[in-house]
């Protein structure tokens, strides 16, 4: 994976404007921001994140690459759509979030362990076993993601959340015997490696 | 005129007839009034109302009509009588509407209504139907000084129009800075790139257009005369002098550049890579005729970065440079951007910015130079430092606040700004002038009394009403238009030299009619003065805001109807109290002062005389009316032209004749001004200023005059200044010199 980070820098040397516009959903957006810092005012977790959104714009115009991919800001958006909303000048914000963090994570510069990146691949890996999510394994999986110890602590702490989905069978607890995946689970792989394809050859990732 | 005949009409609609004793006031207009002819009506301003005082100036020969209905800023449609002189009372708006309907207030707002009925009654008998001047000039072309874009705007559209024209130019070419750009910023659709200046355009049209007459290489040596009769003495460089008449002028005499040198931190003077935006232009049309791109000025190398420096030398305040913005320098940066990036979009362009400002259209521009790929940077830039190959542009980055942050770049551009181009300063005294390093080059070369150019406000740009009247300037019939007033780009001094040129036709056109030009457009009356009584202390010449009084050959005051504005204000600075118009003068007021009946100094009635500016603190006070906002039945309110026209006299008089207290209500003064006379209310304030030994004089408390600034919109607050007021004469007690009178 690194040595597709190596390939990049080689290529955009210090223009990672243009890195960003060629590989990032929605990139050609960035030259567009207007620095008004609507966005970064919006954003209910703006206070909370290292650079806000208005700021890795600019960071991407000054060329500061590393900072940037490796930041964990990006991360950190939940999709609220707020931003977006009111951008005056029309940047689909939240699109280019997530597009920056999916770059920084193929390239594999994406900060380590960090819990949005950290439950995207649980999560990720989760639906592609079965072909759709398994929520008791994914429960399972992210309490105890941090080892058996820290993994009880946080399920009993929600215990009662859990008890009343049960009750409400909102949780089916056989689902932790293999649980049930799609009819065509061969096909659904298939599309996923298609759309996978597809999506490298844009964005220059061709093995 | 044949004998005067009064007539006084007692309006009982709109509820005054219910609010108050109309035959009461019939009485008091006969009796005290003295008019003679009353009549009420139940709605005076309908048809059949204007009928019958139609029918009395025809057939009875009334000659002066004092009105108590309304307002006089309402109904002045119904009540247009232009051939006989005429006073309002303004019992609407100013008593019932003003006062509470209660039996305890009725009273008082009967004595209120009675007031207002013997002033109009007094004042009208003091007034005389002006007869307006018309042999103030008649000459209709305009003179335009100037032949840049703003100037030959000014000329295309006066004789578009109609008018002829004489253009007087200082260089040897028509065009300006104009001329010298490369393109320009677009101003209509699609606003994406730059576009023709069209300045050959213009430069042919005014060639082929026998209505303009035009003056190269040529300056103005002498300007004398008023709107309508301006004369001009044209010096051309070949030593030739020509006159032209004129009846308006327009200068449009445009910008200087603000010079790099002062800048050697930003490497102005220091390197040839680093130009101002002049500077850029120039070597984008030389690039142009070589059919070349742009290179690096020092070594003529490529140039793979330029670099934009936002606000060099503006909006400075250190108090070393320009204070002030420009206006127009991101957006052409934006267009400067767009020579390199449209000929090779490889090329990197960085725009440096504190806060891009693109008025206008400017936004779309700007959107589009963002498509093209220019680089926005908010930053403060702290230094330029010129190498081998380009310079280092060090600045603060603002968004990342990164204080080192630097870039690498072939040429750097600084947006620098425009110095208007004013002439000298009249402020300035001439010996004091003379001392000067750089001596100021006059422009118009007047000569006025008051000096030989437009008069300045702030950082030398001349004074105009900037919220109501923004064309006009101080010296009637001469309209300023282009950067010279404020600092514009191309496609704002076309509108605006649009906009004085139309100024400039009015001018001439009420010239023709002995007409006053704004703001009291229309106005026939005039000043004058008794010669016997003057004492030739020359107040009036120095007072007048327009300069419209020059000095004749025994130094008595002259002047020059069609330059003045009719303010008034040379009748409140005169201490001898000579100059008058027919319908406003040092009388006309002072008799209604006097006209209002005072209560004894046992009736706990104060009596408070207000002064209002009739341009916004009088329409405030009705508004305030229209809105019922009540304020004390103790205050006699005058409507004054201006601040500036109140006589201290008038002051002393309601003083003497046991007035407890006299407001003064103007507009906001100094730098920012709303004065629709621009010095009026600034001098009404001087002179007030000195009242407190007239007070002590008088062993009055100096709360017994108070001066406030208003606005139009203080709607609620000058109720509440009327009221505080009342509370503070309550205070201190009655006037001690009532009853004396
Ligand atoms: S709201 Fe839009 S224009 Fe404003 S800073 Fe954010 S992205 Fe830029
Ligand atoms: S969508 Fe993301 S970046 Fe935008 S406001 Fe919401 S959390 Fe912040
Ligand atoms: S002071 Fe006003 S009224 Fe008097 S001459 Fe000047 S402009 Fe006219």
């Amino acid at each position: 994976m690194s040595d597709l980070n190596t390939q990049a820098v080689e290529r955009y040397r210090n223009n990672f404007l243009k890195e960003v516009e060629e590989n990032v959903e929605e990139g050609h957006w960035v030259k567009m921001c207007m620095q008004c810092g609507v966005c970064s005012g919006s954003c209910p977790f703006g206070p909370h994140w290292e650079h806000p959104p208005q700021e890795i714009f600019m960071m991407i115009r000054a060329g500061k690459r590393d900072e940037v991919l490796a930041s964990d800001s990006m991360w950190m958006c939940t999709s609220c759509y707020n931003c977006i909303v009111r951008c005056p000048r029309k940047l689909p914000i939240t699109h280019i979030m997530h597009g920056l963090a999916n770059y920084a994570h193929r390239l594999g510069i994406a900060p380590k362990g960090q819990p949005t990146r950290e439950f995207a691949k649980l999560f990720w890996d989760n639906m592609m076993k079965k072909g759709r999510v398994n929520e008791m394994k994914l429960t399972i999986g992210h309490y105890f993601r941090n080892g058996i110890g820290a993994g009880i602590k946080e399920a009993m702490a929600m215990k009662d959340v859990g008890l009343g989905m049960l009750k409400a069978k909102r949780l089916n607890p056989m689902e932790l015997a293999g649980g049930h995946g799609l009819k065509d689970l061969k096909g659904f792989h298939a599309m996923v490696a298609k759309a996978k394809e597809i999506e490298d050859r844009k964005k220059g990732f061709v093995k | 005129m044949s004998e005067m005949k009064t007539a006084a009409y007692i309006c009982k609609g709109c509820g005054l007839g219910e609010r108050l004793d109309a035959a009461q006031l019939s009485k008091v207009a006969q009796k005290e009034g003295k008019a003679n002819l009353v009549r009420e009506h139940d709605f005076l301003c309908s048809a059949a109302g204007v009928q019958m005082i139609r029918d009395d100036i025809e057939k009875e020969a009334v000659t002066h009509v004092a009105i108590a209905a309304c307002s006089r800023r309402a109904k002045a449609e119904a009540f247009w009588f232009p051939t006989v002189a005429m006073a309002r009372a303004n019992l609407r708006e100013g008593v019932i509407w003003s006062q509470p309907d209660t039996d305890e207030a009725r009273e008082g707002t009967q004595e209120m209504a009675d007031d207002y009925v013997r002033m109009a009654c007094a004042e009208v008998k003091r007034m005389k139907l002006p007869a307006g001047n018309t042999e103030t000039g008649h000459n209709k072309r305009l003179l335009v000084v100037g032949g840049g874009v703003s100037g030959m705007t000014a000329a295309i559209e006066a004789s578009n129009t109609g008018y002829q024209v004489v253009l007087v130019e200082k260089s040897g070419s028509l065009g300006g800075w104009g001329a010298r750009l490369w393109k320009r910023i677009p101003f209509q659709e699609p606003l994406k790139d730059p576009v023709e200046t069209g300045v050959t355009d213009m430069i042919d049209r005014i060639g082929a257009d026998p209505n303009i007459k035009v003056y190269l290489n040529a300056t103005l040596a002498k300007t004398t005369g008023a709107p309508g009769r301006f004369a001009a003495e044209i010096a051309v460089e070949s030593g030739s002098v020509a006159m032209e008449e004129v009846g308006a002028i327009v200068q449009a005499s445009g910008f200087g550049t603000y010079d790099i040198a002062e800048l050697p931190e930003l490497g102005g003077g220091k390197s040839p890579d680093v130009v101002d935006q002049a500077g850029l232009e120039k070597l984008a049309v030389e690039a142009a005729a070589r059919g070349q791109p742009i290179r690096r000025p020092s070594d003529g190398g490529e140039i793979r970065t330029v670099a934009f420096v936002q606000c060099a030398g503006q909006r400075d305040d250190t108090g070393r440079h320009l204070p002030y913005c420009s206006g127009f320098c991101c957006s052409t940066s934006i267009k400067q951007a767009m020579y390199f990036k449209d000929v090779n979009p490889a090329v990197d362009t960085v725009v440096i910015y504190t806060d891009l400002r693109v008025p206008g259209s400017g936004e779309d521009f700007y959107r589009s130079g963002q498509e093209k790929g220019v680089t926005f940077t908010k930053g403060k830039v702290t230094g330029v430092e010129p190498g081998s190959k380009g310079c280092t542009v060090k600045f603060h980055d603002l968004i990342l606040n990164d204080k080192d942050a630097a870039i690498q770049a072939d040429l750097v551009v600084l947006a620098t700004g425009q110095v208007p181009n004013s002439g000298v300063n009249v402020d300035i005294p001439e010996e004091e002038a003379a001392k000067m390093e750089v001596k100021p080059v006059s422009i118009l070369n007047l000569d006025y009394r008051q000096g030989r150019d437009l008069p300045q406000l702030r950082h030398g740009f001349t004074d105009s009403h900037f919220i109501c009247f923004p064309y006009e300037t101080r010296r009637t019939g001469i309209y300023a238009a282009g950067p010279v007033r404020r600092p514009m780009d191309m496609a704002q001094a076309v509108e605006d030299a649009t906009g004085a040129t139309l100024k400039a036709i009015q001018a001439v056109e009420n010239a023709e009619l002995g007409r006053a030009a704004h703001p009291r457009s229309g106005d026939l009356s005039f000043p004058s003065f008794r010669r016997d009584g003057c004492t030739q202390c020359k107040r009036c010449t120095v007072e007048c805001p327009f300069g419209a009084i020059d000095e004749d050959e025994q130094r008595y005051p002259l002047f020059n109807e069609s330059r003045c504005r009719r303010c008034g204000t040379c009748m409140g600075a005169c201490p001898v109290r000579v100059i008058s118009f027919e319908n406003y003068s040092v009388d006309t007021v002072g008799s209604q002062i006097k006209a209002v009946d005072m209560p004894d100094e046992f009736s706990e009635k104060p009596r408070i005389l207000l002064l209002a500016c009739e341009n916004d603190a009088y329409p405030a006070l009705d508004m305030a009316g229209m809105n019922r906002i009540q304020y004390s039945a103790f205050v006699r309110v005058i409507p004054v032209r201006c601040l500036g026209s109140v006589n201290t006299i008038w002051i002393t008089d309601a003083l003497n004749s046991g007035y407890d207290g006299v407001m003064l209500m103007g507009c906001k003064h100094g730098d920012e001004y709303q004065c629709h006379f621009v010095k009026g209310s600034e001098l009404a304030n001087y002179r007030m200023s000195k009242i407190d030994d007239t007070l002590k004089q008088l062993a009055l408390e100096t709360e017994r005059v108070a001066t406030y600034e208003v606005a139009i919109t203080d709607i609620e607050r000058v109720p509440q200044l009327i009221n505080n007021y009342a509370a503070k004469i309550n205070e201190i007690g009655l006037s001690p010199l009532k009853g004396f009178a």
